[in-house]
């Protein structure tokens, strides 16, 4: 029995049910919990990455009910991919909470083991109805985390959140209704086949729910015109859980991907290729809006939100494209992005800590305390989330231009990366020089404000400086990465692979 | 393996040179010159093979995906550069050693030194054309650390950031155009893409490959427009100046021209975009520097001319052009790193820059002044000195440059000009600073600085002489090499002496020379004139005013889209949605199904048009919150009479409870709420708003209809046949899909409930209460005797009932979400009845508690499966018997059953408990909440 499918589910469920019975009043217990199950997530997923990277799929039938009738696991590369990217991230935001955020209310650990849970359910589940619920899981959990400190500007964006996104679940519901209505199923690749085998008078219906259940997945990938929420949102969330949430608008990525690619591909008869068409140019409007926000931030924080818009438009372009080296290319750019961007969340803190009442506001504020390390470490994250060499953006994003070459849309993918990420080089440039040179020098003599006087101890610095390991080992091993990436990529558009998997015992 | 050390080893001298931090300027010194050294050394030793024509490669793999490789190469081209990065290198870091100030740290200048040596060791030793892109954007990054590196002067960042913008332009154009190139050929090994120079210019992709490749060049080597940036690098201090901004970095844009040439002259654009930038820039750049009082500012300029002169050269596309353009490579950067060094010595001796003040040093410099006289004289082009030499065979090649024959006297003409100015500028630079007196007083009075610092400069010059003195004895055989790896086929005869006779390129040499006397003394007029007629438009003020420009639009634009307002963002969505729904009805068409339509009946007409009738009230009445809630719950109340019409009992009976209890709490969050909703929509935003509102409500009846009038073919089927005993357990089939077929999806639903529990429970608890203002409690009996009489005993009966509801769930309609849903009413009941001191004194549970112990044991219903080696939640464990209780699987549904219920009833108590603590907070203040800004707008 394949029960360590399962496991990046219940492992981050038991941990949180036992966060709450044992280790209730004490906080070491909880944070010991939270680490060990972000570890074994780790482990899981590394696991999983390693046996799917040849393109097998493996399924996993909970309640022993066969595919299509109860809910199924299903793991394909896809799917590894994103269970120990979420590991990853998780364990970082997770050991940098630690320093200060996790005692400011209760239950931290708690959402954060739902979290992952919510995360990890989705990219494993073969269920569109299923999806729905960690879909539920992720935005319930996301918005407590959002909330957590109480303060007035997190509150206010999370009314935001919650209300946008309790709306696009009611979509969500539409879309899966409509789903069902024409082909009785809610198991995907069960829905795949039925949906190859429609008649032509359900071409419209089967059409709008397609387009309804993308409206959604847009929603939270945040993908034009419905990425506004983002960066106030993003910016708004404490360091830690901003870092975190640089996954979440993955899940919405994955999603699109899993659906476009399994359900309504080419070979989807009246609703073959009902997606495509869209995504590319919305993903290129996204890139270019998101850049131009990114360039005119007020402040840092919410500068990384436009960025983890922009580089959402970056992977949808490439996965828009729908050939092998397209998605490949993109898949390969989605864990960079992430890294990339939860270090950057979590460096904003740091630095915004050490400038005084200023923060991170992009004005003339004296030099933070540590200004030499966190200037290094702000270059370096830079040079990674612009796309510059030598790291895994630039690898990413080399790719993304030669898998669109053949494309007849070359010319604009082509302009619109490089435009952008020359936006991005000055973005980065005027927000640093700023920070880290024309900083004033702390004043002598005067009473420190807050803690800016206090340097951030090295265990603040550990999570930060591990983001930054992942992206140089990401960037060394970018070889055998590509390659994972390439077979998932054909997996994804072979969706025979997949159906069979799932359902190969009765057909 | 050694080409490997020798990239890598500067590297390993960034890491030397910060380990070095604490140790002081000697061992920062020491971390960077003994890698340099070694790499030296290493380079040496390679020499006799690339010598003799040898090309050495070494390839490992990295992302075959992509091309990328990690493939280095040593040919003559590659030694070449790589010598003069490694020997100047070492010059510099004497230089530099001396030249700093003591209250720099030393160490960080070094590491960044290092960093660029290696990026730009990296870039002439790639064989894999992706990997010298990647090490080109680090150059440019690196460069962008030292012009910022005296980062407290405003000039220095902006220039910083001017050139890190324009290389990295630059950068990604070359990167996108070496992608296409690689395309063309297949392969991005230089060894391929060399060996396919007509394939490459045949193919359709040529222009615009070219043209990006060229803007890569063009902006690394400050080519005309991208050159402003490098007088705006001169912030730089000057080490970095003589060495990234003469020497080498600037010379990576011209290496591409070298390296590319066999592949990509042989098109008439190479000629024409190739050649006329290069000889524009050249002219214009050498009459900008005549004018230029600053030296390092004037020989900024005077560098990019040559540079324009040497772009120019391998514009030519012709292979003795090409040669020339990399003999004149060779000597630039030995003239003119040796003038910068110079210059950064009167600067560093005189605490100026400025031509105009400094005066008369020849007395106070005179070493100084021997070597910047002999540096000047061969940028000049004067014989004896290696410029002299390349500038001769540079005016040679523009009398037989090919493409002009229709304009044969263009080029040489304007070769002429630009070299009357070049030597007008060498001469001021003498003479301006040596022997004429200045017309300021100098912040310091200079003399000749120590041995150490003269020491590069002298190594430098003394190549210069005796290169121009003797040069087939000296510079012959490396060029030859390097020539080698530029020109495909045999070398073309060129002869490297002194004496070619009485030519037309004598002529012109002559020319220039009398000519650039002449106009230096003219200077004082043309400065004249100059500061009437200057342009005041600038490259780098055209650059700084559209970077501004672009910022600013980018800021107002992202103002004006996010501007914070949650009713725009769900009109974005809603319409978005409804674009979605209705497009493919509007592309093929709207088909109801075949289904046969039931007969009306007018009992549901009147339920439904009842329906409708509430939903519009909510709407109307929404300003008014209780109303409002209570339409609602006339809304969901009649729901559930239409689930009983459709025999869907277990639905009405979730959908009944699940009303009452989300109406209670709603009234009960109210309680803590205005009664009156503020009135805030425009006319116009309201009549927006109900067109959406009203084309979603048709829009979902359309899909409605259409799916329900469609026969079903569903999974449910199965559902209903495997329900009934034995299979799936239960009888009640709406039991079992959310326990068994389901299960999973309840089980995360669970997880939802208690989350929103959780959340609420924080957000009531720990937020920031300005947000909720309390009303004050007017009722004035709080405690109406009847209720709190009837619901005492009311309480053991509902709790029966919700036992009964819950047990009974397997067979008949119920389960452990209506049965956690009716105990919750009747715990409800009691906080309604007789307040929250009374109840709560009563019940001492931690809610939050039983929910989490709820999803506990639906988990251990789930995972008693495991024990058996059967998935999680599996409930029928191998039809095994439970004594005295029955069938397994009605047990484990049971448990499961019952996690759900203490969930239901947790979650619920949670809420309500928190809501009710609400009622504790300051009571509602009309003022207080005028001052407040609306909760729902930014």
């Amino acid at each position: 029995m394949n029960h360590w499918i399962a496991l990046p589910i219940l492992l981050p469920f038991v941990s949180a049910i036992l966060i709450e019975i044992v280790g209730r009043g004490r906080i070491a217990v909880r944070r010991g919990m939270g680490l060990a199950s972000c570890l074994g997530t780790i482990a899981v997923g590394a696991a999983m990455v390693l046996l799917t990277r040849h393109g097998k799929v493996y399924t996993y039938a909970l309640g022993d009910w066969e595919a299509p009738f109860g809910v199924v696991l299903v793991l394909d590369g896809l799917s590894a991919l994103l269970v120990a990217l979420t590991g990853v991230v998780s364990l970082f935001c997770l050991l940098y909470a630690m320093n200060r955020h996790d005692t400011r209310g209760k239950f931290f650990h708690f959402f954060i083991q739902m979290q992952v849970a919510g995360i990890c359910g989705a990219v494993l589940t073969g269920d569109l109805f299923s999806l729905f619920v960690f879909f539920e899981i992720m935005l319930l959990s996301s918005y407590n985390l959002l909330v957590y400190t109480g303060d007035k500007q997190s509150l206010r964006a999370g009314i935001h959140y919650v209300i946008l996104n309790l709306t696009g679940s009611v979509l969500f519901l539409v879309a899966i209704g409509t789903l069902y209505g024409v082909t009785g199923t809610l198991n995907m690749a069960d829905m795949a086949l039925r949906v190859s085998e429609l008649g032509a008078e359900d071409i419209a219906l089967v059409r709008a729910g397609a387009l309804l259940l993308t409206v959604v997945f847009l929603l939270k990938s945040a993908i034009l015109p419905l990425y506004l929420w983002l960066p106030n949102v993003y910016s708004s969330a404490m360091a830690p859980v901003a870092a975190l949430f640089a996954i979440l608008t993955k899940v919405g990525v994955y999603a699109i991907l899993r659906v476009s690619t399994l359900i309504f591909g080419p070979e989807a008869g009246v609703a073959a290729d009902a997606i495509e068409p869209y995504l590319l140019p919305l993903a290129t409007l996204t890139l270019l809006l998101g850049m131009t926000g990114a360039l005119g931030s007020t402040h840092l924080r919410k500068m990384m939100g436009y960025l983890i818009v922009a580089s959402l438009g970056t992977m949808l372009m490439a996965m828009g494209l729908f050939t092998e080296t397209g998605i490949a290319s993109g898949l390969y750019y989605l864990p960079h992005s992430t890294v990339a961007i939860a270090m950057l969340f979590l460096l904003a803190d740091l630095i915004g800590r050490q400038r005084g009442p200023e923060d991170d506001h992009l004005v003339v504020a004296h030099m933070p305390k540590q200004s030499g390390v966190l200037g290094l470490i702000f270059f370096v994250g830079a040079i990674a989330v612009a796309g510059l060499p030598p790291f895994s953006g630039f690898l990413g994003k080399m790719w993304i231009l030669q898998a669109s070459l053949p494309a007849p849309q070359v010319v604009i993918i082509w302009a619109v990366i490089l435009s952008t990420s020359v936006m991005a080089l000055v973005a980065f440039s005027r927000a640093g020089s700023l920070i880290f040179w024309k900083g004033e020098e702390p004043p002598k003599g005067e009473p420190p404000r807050g803690d800016s006087q206090m340097g951030a101890t090295a265990f603040e610095f550990l999570p930060v400086v591990g983001l930054l390991i992942c992206i140089v080992l990401y960037t060394a091993f970018a070889g055998p990465v590509a390659e994972f990436c390439t077979v998932t990529a054909q997996n994804l558009l072979t969706p025979s692979v997949y159906i069979e998997a799932v359902l190969g015992a009765q057909r | 393996m050694a080409v490997l050390l020798i990239v890598l080893l500067p590297f390993i001298g960034v890491l030397l040179a910060v380990a070095s931090g604490r140790l002081g300027r000697r061992a920062a010194a020491v971390a960077a010159a003994g890698p340099t050294l070694v790499a030296f050394a290493l380079l040496m030793s390679l020499a006799p093979s690339v010598l003799a024509g040898e090309v050495l490669v070494l390839s490992r793999p990295w992302v075959p995906a992509l091309g990328l490789t990690f493939g280095l190469r040593v040919d003559g081209l590659g030694f070449l550069f790589a010598l003069l990065i490694l020997g100047i290198g070492l010059l510099v870091i004497q230089y530099a050693y001396f030249y700093m100030s003591r209250g720099d740290p030393l160490w960080r200048f070094f590491s960044y030194l290092m960093l660029f040596m290696g990026a730009m060791l990296g870039v002439v030793l790639s064989e894999n054309v992706l990997l010298m892109a990647l090490f080109w954007e680090v150059t440019s990054l690196s460069s962008f650390l030292l012009i910022g590196y005296l980062s407290d002067r405003s000039a220095a960042r902006r220039g910083a950031r001017m050139a890190l913008t324009i290389t990295g332009l630059g950068g990604f154009c070359l990167f996108a155009g070496l992608v296409i190139l690689g395309q063309i050929v297949g392969s991005y090994e230089l060894t391929d893409i060399l060996a396919s120079g007509e394939l490459i210019v045949g193919h359709d992709w040529y222009l615009p490959m070219l043209i990006l490749v060229l803007i890569g060049a063009f902006t690394k080597s400050a080519q005309f427009p991208f050159h402003f940036w490098l007088p705006n690098a001169m912030t730089a201090p000057t080490p970095v100046s003589a060495y990234l901004h003469s020497a080498t970095m600037v010379k990576a844009g011209v290496f591409l021209l070298a390296r590319l040439h066999p592949a990509l002259s042989g098109g008439d654009a190479w000629f024409y975009l190739v050649g006329g930038v290069g000889m524009a820039t050249m002219f214009f750049a050498a009459y900008v520097a005549f004018f230029r009082h600053d030296l390092k500012a004037l020989l900024a300029y005077s560098t990019i001319s040559h540079l324009g002169l040497i772009t120019a050269l391998f514009g030519f596309g012709t292979a003795g052009a090409a040669v020339v353009g990399i003999f004149h490579i060779m000597n630039h950067a030995a003239f003119k790193a040796s003038l910068f060094m110079t210059a950064g010595i009167i600067d560093h001796q005189t605490g100026t820059r400025d031509i105009r003040i400094l005066g008369n040093l020849r007395r106070a410099m005179p070493y100084t002044m021997v070597l910047a006289l002999l540096g000047s004289a061969a940028m000049a082009g004067i014989p004896f000195l290696n410029g002299f030499l390349s500038k001769e065979l540079f005016l040679k090649e523009t009398l037989t440059a090919p493409m002009m024959a229709g304009t044969p006297w263009l080029l040489p003409t304007v070769a002429t000009v630009g070299a009357i100015f070049s030597m007008a500028y060498s001469v001021r630079l003498v003479h301006g600073v040596f022997f004429e007196p200045g017309q300021g007083k100098m912040p310091k009075e200079g003399h000749d600085p120590s041995a150490g610092m003269l020491l590069p400069v002298a190594i430098l010059v003394a190549i210069c002489v005796v290169v121009g003195v003797a040069p087939q004895w000296t510079a012959a055989p490396l060029l030859a090499a390097a020539a080698q790896s530029v020109v495909v086929g045999e070398l073309p005869a060129y002869s490297l002496t002194l004496w070619h006779g009485f030519t037309m390129e004598l002529l012109m040499s002559a020319i220039a020379i009398g000519g650039g006397i002449f106009v230096y003394t003219q200077r004082a007029r043309l400065y004249d004139l100059a500061h009437r007629i200057w342009p005041g438009l600038t490259g780098g003020a055209v650059f700084e005013k559209t970077v501004e420009l672009v910022v600013g639009a980018g800021a107002r634009l992202t103002a004006t889209l996010e501007n914070g307002s949650l009713q725009r963002y769900l009109v974005l969505l809603l319409v978005m949605a409804l674009a979605a729904g209705a497009l493919p009805f509007i592309q093929y068409g709207f088909s109801s199904g075949p289904q046969e339509l039931t007969p009306t009946n007018p009992v549901a007409i009147a339920v439904w048009a009842l329906l409708v009738v509430a939903a519009l009230a909510t709407v109307l009445t929404h300003r008014n919150r209780i109303t409002a809630i209570i339409c609602l719950s006339v809304v969901g109340l009649l729901i559930s009479i239409v689930f009983v019409y459709l025999s869907a009992p277990d639905l009405a009976l979730t959908q009944l409870s699940v009303e009452v209890v989300t109406i209670l709490l709603l009234l009960l969050a109210l309680f803590v709420l205005p009664k009156t909703a503020p009135r805030e929509s425009s006319r116009l935003r309201k009549g927006r708003d109900i067109a959406v509102a009203a084309l979603g409500g048709l829009g979902m009846g359309a899909i409605s209809w259409a799916v329900m009038t469609r026969p079903q073919d569903s999974i449910s089927d199965f559902f209903l046949e495997h329900a009934t005993y034995p299979v799936g357990g239960g009888t009640n089939v709406v039991n079992v899909i959310l326990v068994d077929f389901r299960g999973f999806d309840t089980f995360g639903e669970v997880a939802v409930l208690v989350l929103a529990a959780f959340g609420i429970y924080t957000m009531l608890r720990y937020a920031n209460h300005t947000f909720v203002e309390g009303v004050p409690d007017t009722a004035d009996d709080r405690y109406p005797v009847v209720l709190v009489s009837a619901s005492r005993p009311l309480l053991a009966l509902i709790l029966l009932m919700s036992i009964f509801i819950f047990l009974r769930g397997h067979y008949l309609p119920g389960g452990g979400f209506i049965g956690g849903l009716v105990a919750s009413v009747a715990l409800i009941m009691q906080y309604l009845a007789s307040g929250i001191d009374w109840a709560n004194e009563r019940m001492r549970l931690n809610f939050r508690v039983v929910a989490v112990i709820g999803f506990l044991i639906a988990m251990v219903a789930g995972s008693v499966a495991f024990v058996m080696d059967l998935p999680f939640l599996t409930m029928a464990l191998l039809g095994m018997d439970v004594p005295l209780v029955g069938e397994s699987d009605f047990v484990m549904t049971l448990l499961f059953d019952l996690g759900i219920g203490l969930a239901v009833v947790g979650s619920t108590m949670t809420i309500l408990s928190e809501l009710s603590h609400m009622q504790e907070v300051e009571p509602y203040d009309e003022a207080q909440r005028a001052k407040e800004s609306d909760p729902w707008k930014p």
